[in-house]
This record gives C-alpha cells, sequence and structure tokens, in this order.
C-alpha cells in the first residue's frame, strides 16, 4: 500500500496546521459485480485516526461510498513537538501506518 | 429523379478516369495549429486535481514504482543500477516510445521495454499488464518524462507499424461502424452525452480514471474506447494496439507527456 503524507517539519506554537494523507486502497464496495455475474467481495478501509504525541486529534469513519483512494484534508494546533501517526484499518482489522515528527518552536 | 441520371454517369466516367485516391488522400489528418490535449477538455475541479502532486492519485503509483525501481530483487540487480539513482539516466526516454527494439525488430512500449530489461538483464519474468508492480514502473519511468514533447521515429523499421495504426485508426468497427477518427478528427471539442470529446491523445497515460478508480495503462484506455464502439477489444500486448500506440504517439506529436494524469 503505497501511502502519501503532507505535514509540516515544523510550526510555531499554537499555529493550526494542514495536514493531508492520501492511502492506495481499492474501496471496493461488495455491491459490483464482475464479467462473470458474480459479487466482488466487499473490500474496504473502515477506520482513519490521526494521533499527535499519542492524542487523538482526528478521526474518521468510512462507508462503502468513499472513492478508491481515500484523500483526507485536515487541521490541528501545533502545541508541542511531537510525532503524529496516521493509521488506516480494514474491515479485517489489518493496519497500515505511517508517522511525521513535528518539531514546535 | 431524371437529373440523377447524367450525375451518376458523370461519377462513372470520373472514377474510370481518375486514378484511384490512396489512403492518405481520403484520411483527413488532424491540423498540427489544433493539437490540444485532453487536459484542456477537463473540468477546472480535474485539472486541479492532476496539477496537485501531492493530491494526484496517479502519484500513489509513482510512488511505488520509485520503490521498486531502486530495489534490487533477489539475486539480480536493481533498474537503478543501471538507469542511475531515481532514474537520472532516464529523463525524457519515455517521450519517444513506442520504438522498435533492435534485437527482436519489434515495437516495443515502455511497459514491453521494461519487461524486456526483466528478461535479458535482470533474469526476472516479465510481468503482465495492468498488474500494479508494471503499472507502477510504467507510471514512474514515464513520470520522468514529464512534461518533454513526444517526438517518435516513424522511420525505417517503425514505418510498417505507423501504417498499421493508422489503417486501425481509420477503420471503422464494432456494432456501431465507427472509426477512431470520426470521433476524434471530425468531432473533438463537440459533446457525446454529458462529455466532451477529445482529440484521442494518449500523453496522460498511464493516467489515473475515475471511471477506473485507479491508474490505468493507455491499452486499457484502447480498450474501452473499442467496448465503447461495441468492438470486441484486443489483448494486451497485442501487436495492432502496439501499432495505435505508435500512431497516436506521432500525431501527438509536440505535446508534452503528463503522466501521471488524471482524467474522467
Amino acid at each position: 500500500m503505497s501511502i502519501r503524507i503532507s505535514a509540516p517539519d515544523t510550526a510555531s506554537k499554537n499555529e493550526v496546521i494542514e495536514l493531508k494523507a492520501l492511502i492506495q486502497h481499492p474501496m471496493e464496495t461488495g455491491y459490483r459485480r464482475n464479467n462473470r455475474g458474480e459479487i466482488i467481495e466487499r473490500d474496504i478501509i473502515t477506520t482513519f485516526e490521526c494521533t499527535y504525541d499519542g492524542d487523538t486529534v482526528f478521526q474518521a469513519r468510512f462507508h462503502p461510498g468513499i472513492a478508491a483512494n481515500p484523500f483526507l484534508t485536515f487541521y490541528t494546533r501545533a502545541t508541542k513537538s511531537g510525532t503524529l501517526e496516521f493509521r488506516w484499518t480494514d474491515q479485517n482489522g489489518q493496519s497500515w501506518a505511517e508517522t511525521h515528527s513535528l518539531t514546535v518552536k | 429523379m431524371k437529373w440523377l441520371a447524367p450525375v451518376i454517369t458523370v461519377f462513372t466516367l470520373a472514377a474510370a478516369c481518375a486514378p484511384a485516391p490512396t489512403a492518405d488522400e481520403t484520411r483527413e489528418k488532424l491540423p498540427a495549429s489544433d493539437l490540444t490535449s485532453g487536459y484542456k477538455f477537463l473540468q477546472a475541479d480535474t485539472q486541479a486535481l492532476q496539477d496537485d502532486d501531492f493530491a494526484n492519485p496517479g502519484f500513489l503509483w509513482v510512488d511505488r514504482g520509485r520503490a521498486l525501481f531502486a530495489a534490487a530483487p533477489q539475486q539480480s540487480k536493481a533498474c537503478a543500477a543501471c538507469h542511475g539513482e531515481d532514474g537520472a539516466e532516464l529523463k525524457g526516454a519515455a517521450a519517444h516510445y513506442p520504438s522498435v527494439d533492435e534485437t527482436t525488430g519489434k515495437l516495443t512500449n515502455i511497459e514491453g521495454r521494461i519487461n524486456l530489461c526483466r528478461t535479458r538483464h535482470q533474469g526476472l519474468e516479465p510481468l503482465d499488464y495492468e498488474t500494479d508492480d508494471l503499472l507502477s514502473l510504467t507510471a514512474f519511468v514515464s513520470h520522468l518524462s514529464r512534461g518533454e514533447p513526444v517526438k517518435v521515429d516513424v522511420s525505417g523499421p517503425a514505418e510498417v507499424w505507423y501504417r498499421r495504426g493508422e489503417d486501425y485508426f481509420f477503420t471503422r468497427r464494432g456494432q456501431y461502424n465507427l472509426a477512431c477518427n470520426q470521433c476524434h478528427n471530425d468531432n473533438w471539442g463537440r459533446q457525446l452525452r454529458g462529455d466532451t470529446i477529445s482529440q484521442g491523445h494518449g500523453t496522460a497515460f498511464p493516467g489515473y480514471r475515475f471511471e477506473w478508480q485507479s491508474l490505468g495503462s493507455l491499452q486499457r484506455r484502447l480498450r474501452d474506447c473499442d467496448a465503447g464502439v461495441r468492438a470486441e477489444p484486443l489483448a494486451y500486448g497485442s501487436d495492432d494496439y502496439l501499432a495505435v500506440e505508435l500512431y497516436l504517439a506521432k500525431r501527438a506529436e509536440g505535446l508534452p507527456i503528463e503522466v501521471p494524469g488524471v482524467r474522467r
């Protein structure tokens, strides 16, 4: 799974920072059929969570209506230097994560 | 209907006297001054997505391709070992494809070149069309030529391929009995249901299509066009599609490579 994260490396204290996260995933709805008429099994990411130094700052629940390769943009306030963790978990509990360290001056 | 008789006679006489028109005379080409990328026919939102190097979903495959390019497979060497770190030696190369492979004399597109590298120099099995690995490598290599104008050689051994591609382009097919040129030369810029018909250039491919929710090769796009006129799509990597790729590249000569493009 290819993941792309956009986050600043440094920020000033109390600055509002923009975070962007993109993951490669088919988000197969379970409603489609293949060319032999058989149902293509559902395969979706169900949750996304971003933690900042251990605290959850953003959370999302995904449903079959979300397009493939979901792309999220959200904001948080830079309070202290720490690690941002972006984690996606699919319907079977498999998860993919990427981290980014942020320095607050 | 009497007046028709002399007209028919005149036509019959003309046909009997004049030499039969060659294929080149009846095939109206797209004037070079009209050359327009499919990008121009997209909605502003879609253009913005292609232009955003972070949000453009095609970069998921480019990133993956870059990693595959750098990684040495077991008991073999990485692509980067010959072609330079991050493919430095391949900058601009994709703008000159398809081209004829000197050893086999066969027309080769980028997918084919990657597979030739795998079998000849890396001792690996060729990758199947539309697999994530082949798409990623193709996207990465093509993306190294982003902005580079297309320029292909259609002389010498390539000429027969070019002619073959042109024949395909101008041949009616499918239940709708349509040839490529009827949409993409004669009616581009006009509406076909909710869509604007493009000129049918391949410079954005491999590209991300919303319809696919994925990246796909130019040949996947060609298969969609054939299916669209209710003709049977050809197999991936078939000689005819390779020839069409060369014809399209020559036809688009001068347009910049946009990989990874974003299309409807």
